[in-house]
């Protein structure tokens, strides 16, 4: 019981950050019609951000836990979204017109350079980030107990505000409107005045800060990232926005959610070696038998 | 559209100044634990060669290096059927002549260049003629290396055995694995693949009794006619030396697998470019350009995906057999999606669909960085601009492939 | 079922399109349409724009399944088949429909285009052609026979449609006219019985109309082919079909020779609009 339900927090967590990212990889996808494949890699940048930032705060001498995470919070957005938009405006913008296959290709390329770039300038080994919020609320008893600590808690309740307001900005501003007429219909929002390159780019950004939430809160609870925690969590990432329906912002969190609990539910009572081989059976078998996902609306095919 | 200098001093300014930010914390601030040290040199050298760059980049031809663009008609071929199979078997005995040279680091850098190679050409059947993007092309590599490892760990299989049996069942998987995603569009195609390669990748290392898990397993050395080419044998052959009354060298060995491997590299090449000038073969490449039109005319769209997935997949399985053999040892960390990608851009580089162009991006990627040694390290870093720069720039690749030209009957 | 196979059987129509209705989502775009095509004949299908004609074509060519209905192509032994059977199962689809003979071309024209105007059209005799891999790769007499008749006869039609001169040009480097040409010749490379086009007039200024109508002719007097065309320009409908069936609003509103359907009150109001639309 109490296992179950340390899995249920876990998966929710994780479930979470997923999300998160999720929603870069589903804003792309709805309004050019590409994989982002270098997005894991945004996500992984700012969990090097992250650590950065906190190291030069902490030696200019700031030790508050919770000005250190909003500061760094802050940076890590701010940059990744500078680089969501720098990485399309260099490598797929040239590509507007090309075929399909051709974005794709580019974004491969882009995500090797920024894992070789990070490799490079910080070395393969693992780097870490001190723990800055430690403890943990506590159910059951001594021996049979579950816990939320307060970094899952963080990670919850900042997610949830994040995804709340990115809706709230689609929904209700300028900007959310030319996004989603320019996802409905680039030509004609082109028409009709909407600066589709910027309208693109500001989604490359916003796609981008939320990975950043992501990898921010992500690297404050685990502790320790390399350059090459980008690609799975990229690909989970991305199975978790498949889920839900590519295209759509809330199937994004739900699907990532969902993949979040079955993920955790496997490795705890299944077998936690091939939960990863789950997290891609899973991927595979839903872009096989339900591409169109649990909130996305089947493509017609026009001949 | 030249703007004025001030102009454009502004921009490369603002462009170096965007550098300066972006790279500034991850080049300027080296992380080393908790702490960090300050090495800010390198992010304002980055800003200025971007600045510089971008000054210098009005100078550069574009429409020379874009000349891509301009559309190549099939033209008639320059020399006649019997000069080209000349100058092909010339190459072909030059390149057979290399172990002579007496050098281990030659053959051992020319086996690795021919295996990928040998990856090349295979993925170019799937990604350059039938345009399906493979993500998990290594996969169908691992089937191949393994398929010999284990074939003769616990079927006694041999080296010569291995290669079509290693070929079958790479060509199997891949139409099992096919058969489900080949229904589906470009780029979602390229992801289940993707996770196929890596289903494969975690299972090879997860399951430890019968893979041996991430420790690997050992592929025993190839044997030819039953000589062995070690300095005793241990397979209950003869050491080729002692057949043929030889000094022993440890040459032996990577001499047999590199001619072996030039050999099935020569008949892979042929095999391919016949294919071409098959149905089959312009049944992948209508597909690429048009799938709708194919049905309309009567084309099967899915079994003719699935026939450049297993042929693709059974060159990668052969390509898996030659790396096993060579190396003696696999293990999953040889088949990563990094090694996916690295075929991926050799694909791109050399041409998508262009023969000649694959095996040229075969060599240089593989035998450049081995040539430069202290810029090795670069390797992926120059893999992955090229392969965006060639995207934008030249997206059939740097060697065009060549259509087949029908000369007049009669002519 | 029977009734219907024995009802097509005392007629000699080639195709017969029976209670064929189709839906996206809730819009109906066809609705129980009927009519039938005549061997040897041309046989027009108009109608306003968002009539259904399309989607008609899409039906009969295989790309869309239809709801209800059935679609029956005499074989060559004269027995009628189902073509909307023929895309369900796992080994079904379009290709099976164009196997069974039918043919088609494409509104927004779709050639090869990276590969060379000969190449189209071997591509299209793919099924009549010798695909043994072994004997391809040692280039056996008999592949080397079969790729030479495929030759011939994708010369013969590159001289029908008069593009021999541009036979090793890559298709998509061709003018607009000579496109729309080109996919006719390779849609009449699969050897059909019924060749469908979907407005082949459609971007051809009034010189390669004229051509276009002479061989669509052709192709009805010389080869021997049904064909059934979509198109907007009146004087070619009216001046080469012998048969036209009028959609509106997903329905057949009319249907039978170009004059007597021209006359009809109810496709006048169709095309010209009534007080009751806008």
């Amino acid at each position: 019981m109490y296992v179950l339900g340390q899995q249920l927090v876990n998966g929710l967590v994780l479930g979470a950050t997923y999300g998160l990212i999720a929603v870069g990889y589903t804003m792309v996808y709805g309004i050019i019609g590409m994989i982002n494949f270098a997005h894991g890699d945004v996500y992984m940048l700012s969990a090097y951000l992250t650590a950065i930032a906190l190291a030069v705060l902490s030696y200019w001498g700031l030790h508050s836990p919770w000005l250190l995470i909003v500061i760094s919070l802050l940076f890590a957005m701010a940059l990744t979204s500078l680089i969501g938009v720098v990485i399309e405006r260099l490598a797929y913008r040239p590509l507007r017109k090309a075929n399909r296959l051709a974005p794709l290709i580019s974004a491969i390329g882009v995500s090797l350079i920024l894992q070789n770039y990070v490799q490079l300038s910080q070395g393969a080994r693992n780097q870490g980030v001190p723990t800055l919020i430690d403890g943990a609320f506590r159910f059951g008893n001594e021996q049979h107990f579950f816990q939320v600590t307060y970094n899952q808690l963080l990670i919850v309740v900042v997610a949830f505000f994040s995804m709340l307001g990115l809706n709230l900005l689609v929904s209700y501003t300028a900007l959310g409107r030319a996004c989603r007429a320019t996802q409905q219909d680039r030509e004609m929002a082109q028409i009709l005045g909407i600066p589709a390159d910027r309208v693109i780019a500001a989604v490359f950004a916003m796609g981008a800060a939320m990975a950043a939430v992501a990898g921010v809160l992500i690297t404050l609870n685990y502790g320790s990232f390399d350059f090459s925690i980008g690609f799975v969590t990229g690909i989970k990432a991305f199975t978790a926005a498949v889920l839900g329906g590519i295209g759509s912002l809330p199937g994004a969190m739900l699907g990532g959610i969902l993949l979040g609990l079955a993920e955790s539910l496997f490795s705890g009572f299944v077998n936690s070696d091939y939960k990863d081989v789950f997290a891609f059976a899973l991927l595979v078998s839903i872009l096989i038998f339900r591409p169109s996902g649990l909130l996305g609306k089947p493509v017609v095919e026009k001949v | 559209m030249k703007q004025n200098f001030g102009k454009r001093l502004l921009g490369a300014l603002a462009a170096g100044f965007v550098t300066l930010i972006l790279c500034g914390p991850i080049s300027g601030i080296r992380l080393d634990g908790y702490e960090f040290e300050s090495q800010f040199k390198i992010p304002l050298l980055f800003a200025a060669a971007v600045t510089l760059l971008r000054l210098l980049s009005d100078f550069i031809p574009w429409e020379r290096v874009q000349a891509d663009s301009g559309e190549l008609q099939p033209g008639p071929e320059r020399f006649g059927a019997l000069s080209r199979t000349a100058f092909a078997l010339a190459i072909f005995l030059v390149a057979a002549s290399l172990p002579l040279m007496g050098s281990k680091y030659l053959l051992s850098i020319s086996i690795v260049a021919l295996i990928y190679v040998l990856l090349g050409l295979g993925l170019n059947v799937v990604v350059g003629f039938a345009g399906l993007l493979d993500l998990g092309f290594v996969g169908f590599f691992a089937v191949g290396a393994y398929g010999y490892a284990l074939g003769a760990k616990y079927l006694g299989l041999g080296f010569w055995g291995a290669l079509p049996a290693a070929a079958l069942t790479a060509g199997l998987f891949g139409a099992i694995l096919g058969f489900p995603v080949l229904r589906m569009h470009g780029d979602y195609l390229a992801i289940v693949t993707l996770g196929f390669g890596e289903i494969i990748r975690l299972v090879l290392n997860n399951w430890l009794d019968f893979t041996g898990g991430p420790n690997g397993v050992d592929a025993p050395p190839p044997t030819f006619l039953g000589w062995e080419f070690k300095r005793s044998a241990t397979q209950g052959g003869t050491p080729f030396h002692e057949v043929f009354h030889l000094d022993y060298s440890p040459l032996y060995l990577d001499s047999f697998v590199y001619l072996a491997l030039l050999s099935v590299v020569g008949l892979s090449i042929y095999g391919v470019s016949r294919l071409r000038r098959m149905p089959i073969g312009r049944a992948w490449e209508a597909l690429r350009e048009d799938e709708i039109a194919c049905r309309s005319l009567g084309l099967n769209h899915v079994a003719i995906k699935l026939s450049a997935f297993s042929i693709g997949a059974s060159i990668g399985g052969l390509a898996g057999v030659f790396f096993a053999a060579y190396q003696g040892f696999v293990s999953p960390v040889s088949f990563t999606f990094f090694e996916s990608a690295l075929v991926l851009a050799i694909v791109v580089l050399g041409g998508m669909g262009s023969l000649v162009g694959v095996v040229l991006a075969a060599l240089f990627l593989t035998l450049l960085p081995e040539l430069l040694r202290e810029f090795s390290d670069y390797r992926i870093l120059v893999f992955g601009i090229a392969m965006v720069l060639i995207m934008i720039w030249r997206p059939r690749g740097l060697i065009r492939m060549r259509r087949p030209y029908f000369p007049q009957e009669g002519a | 079922m029977a009734s219907h196979t024995q009802a097509l059987s005392r007629d000699p129509e080639l195709l017969r399109v029976e209670q064929l209705s189709v839906r996206f989502g809730g819009i109906v775009a066809l609705n129980k349409v009927n009519f039938t095509v005549q061997p040897g004949t041309i046989t027009a299908l108009i109608g306003p724009n968002g009539a259904g004609k399309t989607t008609a074509f899409n039906c009969i060519t295989g790309f869309y399944k239809a709801h209800e209905g059935a679609i029956w192509l005499r074989d060559r032994d004269g027995q009628p088949q189902d073509m909307v059977q023929l895309q369900k199962g796992y080994f079904g689809g379009t290709h099976r429909v164009a196997r069974a003979g039918i043919a088609r071309t494409f509104q927004n024209i779709r050639l090869f285009s990276e590969m060379s105007v000969l190449e189209n059209l071997l591509v299209a005799q793919h099924q009549l052609l010798n695909r043994n891999i072994i004997s391809g790769i040692f280039q056996l007499p008999r592949f080397r026979a079969s790729e030479a008749g495929a030759l011939e006869t994708a010369r013969y039609w590159l001289k029908e449609v008069d593009l021999e001169s541009s036979a090793n040009l890559l298709a998509g480097s061709l003018p607009y006219g000579s496109q729309r040409r080109l996919e006719i010749a390779r849609a009449m490379c699969t050897k059909p019985r019924l060749i469908c086009l979907d407005e082949p007039a459609a971007g051809l200024n009034p010189r390669e109309t004229e051509e276009l109508a002479k061989l669509i002719q052709k192709l009805r007097g010389t080869h021997q082919v049904t064909v059934m065309v979509i198109e907007h320009d009146m004087s070619l409908v009216m001046g080469i079909s012998d048969h036209v069936v009028v959609l509106n609003y997903g329905e057949v509103i009319a249907s039978g020779p170009p004059d007597a359907v021209q006359k009809d009150p109810k496709v006048l109001s169709a095309y010209l609009g009534t007080e009751d639309e806008g």
